[in-house]
């Protein structure tokens, strides 16, 4: 089993294993999103407290799931490449941020879509909103520090350095900006106000989940391919590929 | 060998004492402008004194992060520091330590002073200095992780605190938090308390990712 | 003594050098030589494990320096091409600290012999900054009269030397060798240094 897992750690079979699997995933992606958006958008019913513009959290809730478990995902493939010098790994790590980025900044996006007919307002400063703004802070600062570095062996360690410290960071930022958040009482909505949900819209909900995640799985896939070619453009692999394309 | 690191960074910061005045000056100059831009309403400015004072140490001690190791980095003595047989950890926490006497002290010092021109009253005032006395090393401590892994980068002083402001957050909280509880007489003993567990948790873990920053760094 | 095997060096996109093997036992002197940007700083910061090689071991008494770590640091000395001396320090203070650092505590006494010798008599308390290339450079040499490590790395220590200097460290790498030290050094200058075994490694 080890050997095999080994075999797909070099960048020239992952590539042709990632090209295979693309196809795949992409089918899965758009078919979960089809299914999910209908049955949030046809098959859910109406809330009654909040109507129909209930309806973004079948994007917004997935966003804010991925965006934090992209994070972790990326640190742990970071941590991987830092520890046992795997180039593959870090060049995972690499192609996630974007797309956890993306996501950060959808869930805040629609989360303020949201929260202006919910709650009349844009923006509270609520811990989880705040939480994920600084989580696409620590986003950001991961993407322009890997940016700033030239030599990709560097970056590749250096993210991962940074990667990790946020990791450990983020449950004490998440933590302080709660206890922040309790002693400013004032300007604080709940968010945690509505009913049992009907089973119908946690399904949707889930298969909007589901199809985020197919979603990233192709992104990365992609993005990583793109990265090996940068990387191993010198490589007699590489040579080899664009003389048969 | 430790204490020759800090007597060394200490020396040399006497010897350019310019870059110490600066820091000090940036962090009364931005404490002064706030009134200037929120109106001098006695009332305000004695709420917003504990974030304005943090915020403004939090820009302070950033700014003088850069410092830490690029100048040894470009004279080639942070090689000879990689290569010393103590370890680089211990190195590390010699300059971190250099560089809050010389960046954190002297911003604790004044903040009292800079407390009186917002009406803060005597308690908060002590808050204010123990939560600063407490926390400015923290912000040392972490600052010295960005500033090992931007070193030598182009655009490193702004990525440095792309990288550190977000990290800054919990002891921006608490340290604000501190002086605020006090003055609406909660008692600021939970925020301190808190503030220590930050200096030490980073005491322990802080110096030695730095360790690592740097040898990434200077590979 | 120190074993170095299969050693290769990637920059960037390519490969500086490739199976560099050699070993060196006390008493001996390795030149390595090569044109500019054929990677013998690169060699040199591997050997001291600053850089860390794409492939290849280094072994010291039998041990990777890897394993070795800080250990192995007590027994090099690395004079790289950048001085590692502070502009706003005196040159006594650098070399004291700098010794130091080095594990090497060292008195003011010792130090100022060490700079006379170096030809430095009467700059001791200059700042580094308003002595010339030449008087900095002998201000790092002068480590090397004061440290007790076996195995010296040096990456062209002649630069900016005028002639008595070049003897002046021709001399100390001689004795150094006698006594069953071992140097390894890159130099662009003529210089003969009398060794009981002479290796020389080439790269492209």
């Amino acid at each position: 089993m080890a050997i095999n897992w080994f075999k797909y750690s070099s960048p020239a079979s992952f590539y042709s294993l990632a090209g295979k699997m693309i196809p795949i995933f992409s089918i899965t992606t758009i078919a979960l999103f089809v299914m999910g958006l209908y049955t949030g958008f046809f098959v859910a019913p109406t809330d009654f407290q909040q109507s129909e513009a209930y309806r973004i959290i079948f994007i917004h809730v997935p966003a804010a799931w991925m965006s934090m478990f992209l994070y972790l995902v990326m640190a742990s493939w970071a941590a991987i490449g830092l520890a046992f010098n795997t180039r593959l790994s870090s060049m995972i790590a690499t192609a996630i941020a974007p797309t956890g980025a993306m996501f950060t900044f959808l869930a805040l996006w629609t989360g303020a879509l949201w929260g202006k007919p919910m709650w009349g307002t844009w923006w509270v400063w609520d811990a989880r909103l705040t939480s994920e703004l600084i989580l696409l802070f620590l986003y950001i600062g991961f993407m322009a520090l890997q940016a700033a570095i030239d030599d990709p062996r560097r970056a590749d360690k250096a993210g991962a350095v940074i990667a990790l410290v946020g990791v450990v960071n983020i449950p004490i930022i998440y933590f302080s900006v709660k206890w922040w958040n309790t002693l400013h009482q004032g300007a604080t909505v709940s968010l945690t106000q509505s009913p049992k949900m009907a089973t119908t819209m946690l399904t949707g909900m889930f298969i909007m989940a589901l199809a985020c995640w197919m979603y990233s799985i192709v992104v990365v896939l992609m993005r990583t391919r793109t990265i090996i070619l940068e990387r191993e453009r010198h490589t007699t692999w590489v040579s080899e590929l664009q003389g048969t394309a | 060998m430790f204490l020759w690191v800090i007597q060394r960074d200490l020396l040399l910061a006497m010897r350019q004492r310019a870059d110490v005045l600066t820091t000090l000056f940036f962090f009364i100059i931005v404490v002064s402008l706030f009134p200037l831009g929120v109106g001098p309403e006695i009332n305000m400015l004695r709420a917003m004194a504990p974030g304005v004072m943090w915020v403004a140490a939090l820009l302070a001690s950033m700014l003088s992060l850069e410092r830490m190791f690029s100048s040894d980095y470009l004279d080639g003595t942070l090689e000879q520091m990689l290569l010393s047989p103590q370890p680089l950890s211990l190195v590390v926490l010699g300059k971190v330590l250099a560089h809050w006497l010389v960046t954190g002290v002297p911003l604790v010092l004044i903040a009292p002073v800079l407390g009186i021109q917002f009406n803060l009253p005597m308690d908060a005032l002590l808050v204010l200095t123990a939560s600063l006395l407490l926390g400015t090393p923290v912000l040392s401590l972490i600052g010295a992780i960005g500033a090992a892994l931007t070193l030598g980068l182009r655009g490193g002083g702004v990525l440095v605190s792309l990288l550190v402001l977000p990290l800054y957050i919990p002891v921006l909280i608490f340290g604000a938090g501190a002086v605020e509880a006090s003055s609406v007489g909660l008692g600021a003993s939970t925020h301190l308390s808190l503030l220590g567990a930050f200096l030490l948790a980073s005491l322990v873990f802080a110096p030695w990712a730095t360790a690592a920053a740097l040898r990434i760094s200077m590979e | 003594m120190l074993k170095v095997s299969d050693l290769e060096c990637v920059r960037g996109e390519r490969s500086l050098f490739k199976d560099i093997n050699f070993s060196l036992e006390a008493g001996e002197l390795m030149q390595v030589n090569g044109p500019n940007g054929s990677g013998k700083t690169s060699l040199l910061r591997i050997l001291c494990g600053l850089a860390i090689p794409a492939h290849g071991e280094i072994c010291w008494c039998g041990n990777t320096i890897r394993s070795l770590d800080e250990e192995y640091h007590n027994v090099i000395t690395y004079l790289g091409h950048l001085n590692g001396a502070k502009d706003n320090l005196t040159a006594i203070e650098n070399l004291r600290i700098s010794s130091a650092l080095a594990g090497n505590e060292i008195e003011e006494s010792k130090a100022h012999e060490a700079l006379r010798h170096m030809g430095l008599g009467g700059c001791e308390v200059l700042p580094v900054k308003v002595l010339s290339q030449g008087q900095r450079r002998r201000v790092t040499l002068a480590r090397l009269l004061v440290c007790s490590t076996v195995l010296w790395i040096l990456d062209e220590p002649l630069v900016a030397l005028d002639g008595a200097a070049v003897k002046l460290v021709q001399s100390l790498l001689e004795q150094h060798l006698e006594q069953g030290g071992m140097v390894v050094m890159t130099t662009h200058q003529d210089i003969n240094i009398t060794a009981v075994v002479t290796k020389r490694l080439q790269l492209a």
